[in-house]
């Protein structure tokens, strides 16, 4: 590795806090409302001094930031983290550029028992635990994954594993639109805004548990950096470095569930996000290594929902885009140019 | 054998828990070279894979130094035994080095990082194979003869004291082959690393190993040093050869002799003789050769190819009772093919040439217009 590589790197680190710096404050900054900058930190860091009466302050600049775009701008970092990082296990699980949590059909699995349990309690529970809504999406994201796993044992091919994806991602669709002719209207409601993709509407609790589950997470997978590392060159060279190869696909399994599980419970799916920020990310590092790429992707994944979020807002201010919406704009066309590239790479 | 480093005691390997080879029993000295040949699909793989615990052996043993391989830890097999595998390889973004420096994984800590003694151990491994200069190269844009040399670093990284190598030089062109081997054995004889692989190519086979086993018909058909087990019978049962055969002196197959009765017969010796039996094979006539002396490099090939060959006893005139096979074989032909022996060597060919003219059968020196000759 030399000199270039170390500047390199520093300087796509550097370039990725000080972005999710600025794209912090500029969503809580940017709205139908536009707070100055020294308004926001007054607000955020003087927040005991300010409801106490000690320190005057916007009652509305307050409300907009404590009620709405804080909690907001958070949620979407978080759950952003996790789709790029979620992304990242799966390409390296499938050694599949073009594999992801939206993709694979891992959302649309975690969506369907989402919308199976909301109707199933919904008549007994009026409002489901977030636990429970989180547990549901975790099982439906194991369940793709592990049809996904089943026949992606027979299919060496990049793009066919990705068809397999979207066919099941289409049965988990099909699934879930049949159970909604079950659902009462309330629940539609939610079920749709599961379905569209969108950070709005989470509560500072959604925020903490999403927190809780994702940071975590995260933590496990830096800690798994090494062996991840030597999954690179396939599992027969995993296997004959030591590592136990049957344990640790068990583990990734889990982990990109978790992941994805989480971000489908809080914001319903968003496409693209777990594909199209590792990819950035490895092009600008121009390394794959795992204990440069894990960081990078939850940073980037999150700089990358929160931009997109702030689009989705205020692009056609007053009515808002859902996010998924904006992911998609952006993160497809980097899906179609790294399958036009490894098209060409593989021809050559 | 003294003390074997490597041994399998009653090993039985196959798939699913059905057995594909039965009751193996190896041994190999430290710094060894083993290879194992064999036709495909005749278990080779299935062997290497249950030694490097890819899949479960169904009964038997396999000894590193005495010690259980079965039993040991993934962590302290793997600073024993690296792998070279079939796998074909496309990482991402990942240079020679990266690649090489995968070796180190069972010796770094918890994140993986390299040492200043980590990567000089990887660099001098990529020197051992002569591919430094591919350092910085990016993996996947390497060719494949060079990719095999950088995952031998990375084998060699891995500081093992067995290298387990499953058909290293397949794909490989002959360069790269002759390098690999070359490496292989420089390592095994310097170092004291212990080679166990599979080949394709019997030739090379019998020259880089001290063990060859055979595998075929789910057992193991012979081992031990090649210039005891391996032979042109061997070959042939080993792999079924019905048409067509090997030469283990020149480490070479011919393809089927062509039927019939011979139709040209060809004065050759010293060798001259050999890109003519092949261009005839090749044209399918049929042909009979002499006279060759015993030991004559002709004969390995013109033995297999030819409808017939006079041949005699080494270092000696050929003597009246050649003499006339010889001439009768000419004969019964429709043209001879001078292969332009040396006559000093081969005083046999004169008078033999002479014969045929006095016949007035045509004498021809190449193959260009064999057909017209025989028409």
């Amino acid at each position: 590795m030399g000199r270039g590589d170390v500047l390199r790197r520093g300087a796509v680190f550097v370039s990725l806090a000080v972005l999710f710096l600025l794209a912090v404050v500029w969503n809580i900054n940017t709205g139908s409302v536009d707070i100055p900058v020294r308004e926001i930190w007054r607000i955020i860091f003087l927040r005991r001094e300010i409801e106490s009466g000690a320190v005057p302050a916007d009652a509305a600049a307050f409300n907009i930031i404590w009620k709405l775009r804080l909690k907001r701008v958070l949620l979407s970092a978080v759950l952003g983290g996790a789709l790029a990082l979620s992304g990242f296990l799966l390409q390296t699980f499938f050694r599949n550029p073009i594999a992801g949590p939206f993709v694979l059909g891992i959302s649309s699995g975690a969506r369907m028992f989402l919308a199976l349990v909301t109707i199933a309690l919904g008549a007994y529970i009026p409002s489901l635990p977030v636990a429970v809504t989180v547990a549901a999406a975790f099982l439906g994201s194991m369940l793709s994954m592990l049809l996904v796993l089943a026949f992606s044992g027979r299919v060496r091919n990049m793009s066919m594993l990705l068809v397999i994806g979207i066919m099941i991602s289409y049965i988990c669709s099909a699934v879930t639109d049949f159970l909604i002719n079950f659902a009462k209207e309330a629940e539609i409601v939610n079920l749709t805004h599961w379905s569209m993709g969108s950070f709005s509407g989470g509560s500072w609790r959604d925020v903490g548990v999403s927190a809780l589950v994702v940071l975590p997470a995260a933590l496990g997978v830096f800690l798994l950096a090494k062996p991840i590392s030597a999954y690179a060159l396939g599992e027969g060279y995993a296997q004959s470095l030591g590592l136990d190869v049957r344990r640790f696909r068990v583990v990734l399994i889990i982990l990109s569930s978790v992941l994805s599980a989480c971000v489908t419970a809080f914001a319903g799916p968003i496409s693209f996000v777990g594909i199209a920020v590792p990819h950035i990310l490895r092009v600008l590092l121009k390394s794959s290594k795992p204990i440069l790429m894990i960081p990078a992707s939850f940073l980037g994944g999150a700089v990358f929902c929160m931009v997109c979020d702030l689009i989705a807002r205020t692009v056609l201010s007053p009515t808002e885009l859902s996010v998924g919406t904006v992911t998609s704009a952006l993160g497809a066309p980097v899906v179609i140019w790294l399958m036009v590239s490894r098209r060409r790479e593989q021809s050559e | 054998m003294s003390e074997a480093y490597f041994e399998t005691n009653g090993l039985t390997v196959g798939y699913g828990g059905r057995p594909l080879i039965r009751d193996i029993s190896l041994s190999l000295k430290r710094g060894g070279i083993m290879t194992l040949i064999g036709p495909n699909g005749a278990g080779k793989s299935t062997i290497l894979k249950t030694v490097t615990r890819r899949i479960p052996a169904i009964s038997g043993d396999v000894l590193l130094g005495g010690q259980s391989l079965l039993r040991m830890r993934g962590r302290d097999l793997a600073r024993k035994m690296a792998v070279v595998l079939t796998d074909r390889l496309r990482p991402e973004l990942m240079t020679c080095f990266d690649v090489a420096a995968a070796g180190r994984y069972p010796y770094t800590g918890s994140f993986g990082l390299l040492s200043a003694r980590d990567k000089s151990i990887v660099l001098d491994s990529l020197a051992q194979v002569n591919a430094s200069n591919l350092a910085g190269a990016d993996f996947n844009s390497v060719s494949d003869g060079e990719r095999q040399l950088v995952l031998l670093a990375r084998a060699i990284a891995q500081e093992p004291e067995i290298i387990v190598l499953d058909e290293p030089t397949s794909y490989l062109d002959i360069r790269h082959k002759i390098e690999l081997l070359e490496v292989l054995r420089g390592m095994a004889k310097a170092r004291g690393v212990t080679v166990l692989m599979s080949l394709h190519e019997l030739d090379m086979a019998s020259k880089v190993s001290d063990v060859m086993v055979c595998v075929g018909d789910g057992a193991v058909a012979a081992s031990g040093p090649p210039e005891d087990v391996f032979s042109d019978e061997l070959v042939r049962r080993l792999y079924h050869l019905e048409r067509g055969s090997y030469s283990v002196a020149l480490g070479s197959a011919e393809l089927p002799r062509p039927e019939g009765q011979p139709r040209v017969f060809v004065l050759g010796g010293g060798g001259r003789g050999i890109p003519l039996y092949r261009g005839l094979q090749r044209a399918g006539v049929p042909f009979s050769a002499g006279i060759l002396p015993e030991n004559d490099l002709d004969l390995a090939v013109a033995g297999p190819l030819a409808a017939e060959v006079v041949t005699s006893p080494p270092f000696a005139p050929a003597g009246p009772r050649e003499m006339e096979a010889a001439r009768a074989l000419i004969s019964s032909s429709k043209a001879v093919i001078d292969a332009g022996a040396p006559a000093e060597h081969y005083p046999a060919r004169d008078e033999l040439l002479k014969y045929a003219r006095t016949l007035g059968i045509p004498i021809i020196e190449s193959l260009e217009h064999i057909t017209e000759v025989l028409r």
